[in-house]
């Protein structure tokens, strides 16, 4: 392993590791907000949903503290791992950075704190306030960040001087289609894991019968917001292939292991064996018209293959070199992608049918819990796979079009970045562990029980509805 | 005023501001096992930062992000140049980060220990390395004509960056201190504790300070380009520590708390005139053409433009609300068993 290939490495694990984390706050946030807005405005639910704040409250903070420390080592790495890469794009690229940092991180930050440890000294409407500007700054994050991704994936409102891109036009970087496109895509993936997230812990204690009125309330926030996030997914997913395939068409034609240039009408590779190395697929079951239609929404569309792609690129961007990407991972992490999104869509439109169907009968359908439960860990995987169908799929290409990975790397020696590497992989697979364990944990305890302990400084959030002077819903009473 | 030099002297502030707010949280934590006797008081002193301590943080990343976007050059010089210091800083920042929610999640005194224990060593490591980044930043690193980083760890671990590392690990358990005091009820035995504690351990910064500012004086000609009185630093740096010893001694505790403040602004600030007026950002120590200087290693107008408009509208939004923060969790924490629920 080279320098180049463990900083891939790293910065490509570190990514999907923070984005495991960052994709709950995201949508949690949402959620949290939207059951604290129902809390405050409605007297008679206030007692169901103060409780299901302060339980998914504490779920979201043990998450939360996870997101903020492996941020910071996305933020550190460009320097430390691709400063050639800062160097190029510092101009333009690190606006929305820093942006990010302005708008967002300071905001999520302090409103969390105010949020939690204010239960007992703030009025229930700056409490409101706070936990929508968290919810809020999420969003701003999640938009800046995506939209510096964008850029590398179709740089706009640049200019290269000498080894430097630069600006020559900020709104064009920010109202980038694709910095549109990408952030859409990721908002619905975040509501997704969410959604699940709340549908599988509400399905567990629903299951056991415990808490009923309580978790009965939160599955069925938990199935609009799946629902939402589902339908944002697919949608937004088949719309950014559809650009891909014209601003990255390699990209494209390597998510479908095509080749050669299809046939008009295309079909639909669902399953391929692929050769990389001659450059074929060996086997490959093909639906037919499927392909136009993902393509370009029509029934006789065609698309370039690689082979023919390569040539061109060669032309465009310099002789010396192949410019595939990583087929089979991009094949196949696209395939798992859309399938979890077409089950995600099945289930929590299901789900939605049953509920306006049967009513509270819902809550009986033990199978449909049991599924619920199953279904958690779906949407993550599918987050990852998708970061590894956009990423890969860009390769050789760190900017494309303008910079390949090899030029972006730093000047490291390889003991470095490998003892690097494995602290940082010893750390995360600790902190993922002890995250899922904690999670499940605290989620499985449920209500019915004070947390036998308190998170730090705070005091404990007491589920239950005749708690101490601590307890959120007596105090939101009192000061009401 | 152009913008690249107001950029430079942002880029300061940023950091400065970082030391300042976050060396206190920093504090506290190193303090921490020295001052608690049971889990009461373990929880109390958690209580003084909980709220304050990731707002903190936040403007380390700013320092970065803002870096990156006006000093693209230096920002990838030094990170890439410091690479296993910055390793370091962030694995500790990552165990820590997480210490404060994880710790009491499990009812288990050995789980507590090992997140004492990470929470400690935690900010222990990052206090240190931060003086070895600064002290690195005036005594440059091995640039080369490409303007790239060589060399290895004998070249960042020279003994005038140990001496930086101990001077703001130091300075930072003092600055601790005097934060403890304004933030535990008075009559608290910790309060007493912790006071004491600043006696201690400010007499050890002000060593270490001295011997920091002596060798920058000495070995590193730091003062020589200041254009003013070379001595002024060092008298300075001498009456702002002496002054926290008369205030404690005093118990005047606001104004212990603003002079260690002062001398960890007062000492970062010395850091970036020593780099401003020599116009380098990152000299090189190899030639002293390879130095990367303030103009090069800055972003074009129109991106340090872009900047000047959002930090102007966003940086005093933030100061604004951070500030109302900290008014909101003003009250005194205090260690009593039956309290505990409610003053954290
Ligand atoms: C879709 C959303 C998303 C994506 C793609 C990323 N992040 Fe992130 N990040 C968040 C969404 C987020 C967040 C939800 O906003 C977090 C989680 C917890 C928090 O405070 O903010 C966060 C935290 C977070 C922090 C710590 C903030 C703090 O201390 O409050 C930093 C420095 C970064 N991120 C930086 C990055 C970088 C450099 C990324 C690119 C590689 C990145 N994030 C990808
Ligand atoms: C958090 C979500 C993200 C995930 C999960 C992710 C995933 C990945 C993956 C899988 C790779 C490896 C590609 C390869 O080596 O073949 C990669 C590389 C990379 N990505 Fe992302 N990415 C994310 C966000 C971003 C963002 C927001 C940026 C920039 C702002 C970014 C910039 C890069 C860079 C610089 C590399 C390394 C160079 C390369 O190999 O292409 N990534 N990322
Ligand atoms: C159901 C149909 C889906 C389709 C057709 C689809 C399509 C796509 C495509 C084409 C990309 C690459 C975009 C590019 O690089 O230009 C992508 C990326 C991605 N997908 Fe999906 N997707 C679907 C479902 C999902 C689901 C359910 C999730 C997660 C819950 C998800 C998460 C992601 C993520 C995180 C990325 C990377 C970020 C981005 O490029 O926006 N996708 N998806």
């Amino acid at each position: 392993m080279d320098v180049l290939e463990l900083s891939r490495f790293q910065f490509a694990t570190t990514s999907i590791f923070h984005f495991f984390f960052v994709s709950l706050t995201v949508g949690l946030a949402f959620l949290i907000a939207v059951m604290e807005t129902i809390a405050f405005v409605s007297a008679d639910r206030r007692q169901h949903y103060q409780r299901l704040t302060n339980f998914f409250g504490h779920l979201f903070l043990i998450n939360f503290a996870v997101g903020v420390v492996t941020g910071i080592v996305q933020e550190f790495q460009f320097g430390m791992n691709w400063s050639e890469y800062s160097e190029f794009v510092g101009n333009i690229f690190g606006v929305p950075l820093a942006l990010e940092v302005l708008m967002a991180f300071f905001l999520e930050s302090t409103f969390i704190g105010i949020w939690w440890f204010g239960k007992d000294r703030l009025k229930p409407w700056m409490r409101l306030g706070a936990i929508w500007l968290v919810a809020i700054g999420t969003q701003i994050s999640m938009f800046w960040i995506v939209m510096a991704n964008a850029w590398m994936h179709h740089p706009v409102g640049y200019e290269v001087v000498g080894d430097q891109a630069f600006l020559t036009d900020f709104s064009a970087v920010v109202f980038n289609y694709k910095a549109i496109l990408y952030s859409l895509h990721v908002q619905g993936s975040a509501w997704s894991v969410a959604g699940f997230f709340v549908l599988a812990i509400s399905a567990y204690h629903l299951l056991r019968r415990r808490n009923v009125a309580v978790f009965s309330r939160a599955f069925r926030i938990a199935l609009v917001f799946a629902a939402v996030g589902s339908v944002f997914s697919a949608g937004s997913g088949h719309t950014a292939a559809q650009y891909a395939r014209e601003d990255q068409p390699m990209k494209f034609a390597a998510m479908e292991a095509q080749w050669e240039d299809s046939k008009s009408p295309a079909p639909w590779s669902a399953v391929a064996l692929i050769d990389e190395e001659n450059r074929e697929n060996t086997v490959s079951v093909e639906i037919p018209y499927l392909g136009s239609i993902l393509a370009d929404n029509s029934l006789d569309a065609s698309y370039q293959g690689m082979n023919t792609l390569n040539e061109e690129y060669q032309q465009q961007f310099g002789q010396g070199r192949d410019y595939f990407p990583a087929v089979t991972w991009v094949y196949w992490s696209f395939r798992i992608m859309v399938a979890i999104g077409g089950l995600m869509l099945l289930v929590a439109f299901a789900g939605l049918f049953f509920w306006w169907r049967r009513r509270d009968g819902l809550n009986d359908m033990r199978w449909f819990l049991r599924l619920c439960v199953f279904m958690l860990p779906l949407p993550w995987i599918a987050n990852f796979t998708g970061w590894i169908v956009t990423e890969m799929g860009r390769q050789p290409f760190m900017v494309y079009g303008l910079l390949t990975t090899d030029e972006g790397v730093s000047a490291n020696t390889v003991p470095e970045v490998l003892v690097g590497l494995v602290g940082l992989w010893v750390v995360y697979l600790g902190l993922i562990g002890l995250d899922i364990f904690l999670l499940t944990r605290t989620a499985r305890a449920g209500l019915h029980t004070k947390p036998e302990v308190q998170l730090a400084a705070a005091p404990a959030p007491s589920y239950a509805v005749q708690g101490r002077g601590s307890d959120g819903f007596q105090d939101y009473e009192r000061r009401n | 005023m152009d913008l690249v030099t107001l950029w430079f002297w942002l880029v300061a502030l940023t950091f400065t501001l970082y030391f300042f707010l976050e060396g206190f949280d920093f504090g506290v934590d190193m303090l921490r096992p020295s001052l608690a006797r049971n889990e009461a008081e373990e929880k109390a002193l958690t209580g003084t930062i909980g709220p304050f301590w990731d707002g903190n943080e936040v403007w380390v990343i700013l320092a970065a992000g803002v870096m990156f976007s006006t000093f693209p050059i230096w920002y990838g010089a030094v990170f890439s140049g410091l690479y296993p210091v910055f390793i370091a800083i962030l694995l500790a920042l990552l165990l820590r980060g997480v210490s404060f929610e994880f710790r009491n999640q499990v009812d288990h005194q050995r789980w507590r220990s090992f997140w004492d224990w990470m929470s400690f060593s935690g900010s222990v490591l990052p206090a240190f390395l931060w003086g070895v980044v600064m002290a690195k930043l005036i005594e440059g690193l091995p640039v080369n004509a490409d303007a790239k980083v060589e060399g290895g760890l004998a070249d960042i671990f020279t003994p005038f960056a140990l001496v930086g590392g101990a001077a703001t690990t130091l300075l930072f358990v003092l600055h601790g201190a005097n934060f403890l005091l304004l933030r535990l009820h008075t009559d608290s035995e910790l309060y007493t504790r912790a006071r004491r504690a600043a006696l201690r351990w400010g007499a050890l910064a002000t060593v270490a300070i001295l011997a920091f500012v002596i060798m920058g004086y000495v070995t590193e000609g730091l003062f020589e380009s200041f254009g003013v009185l070379p001595w002024v630093f060092p008298v300075a740096a001498f009456l702002t520590l002496a002054s926290i010893w008369l205030a404690l001694s005093t118990k005047r505790d606001t104004l212990a708390f603003t002079m260690s403040g002062l001398t960890i602004v007062f000492a970062t600030v010395t850091v970036f005139i020593a780099l401003f007026t020599r116009g380098e950002v990152l000299p090189s120590t190899l030639d002293a053409a390879n130095s990367l200087t303030l103009e090069d290693s800055a972003s074009q107008g129109y991106t340090l433009e872009l900047m000047t408009w959002v930090g102007g509208i966003f940086l005093p939004l933030i100061i604004g609300y951070q500030v109302w923060n900290y008014h909101v969790f003003r009250e005194r924490v205090r260690p009593d068993e039956g309290a505990l629920d409610h003053a954290y």
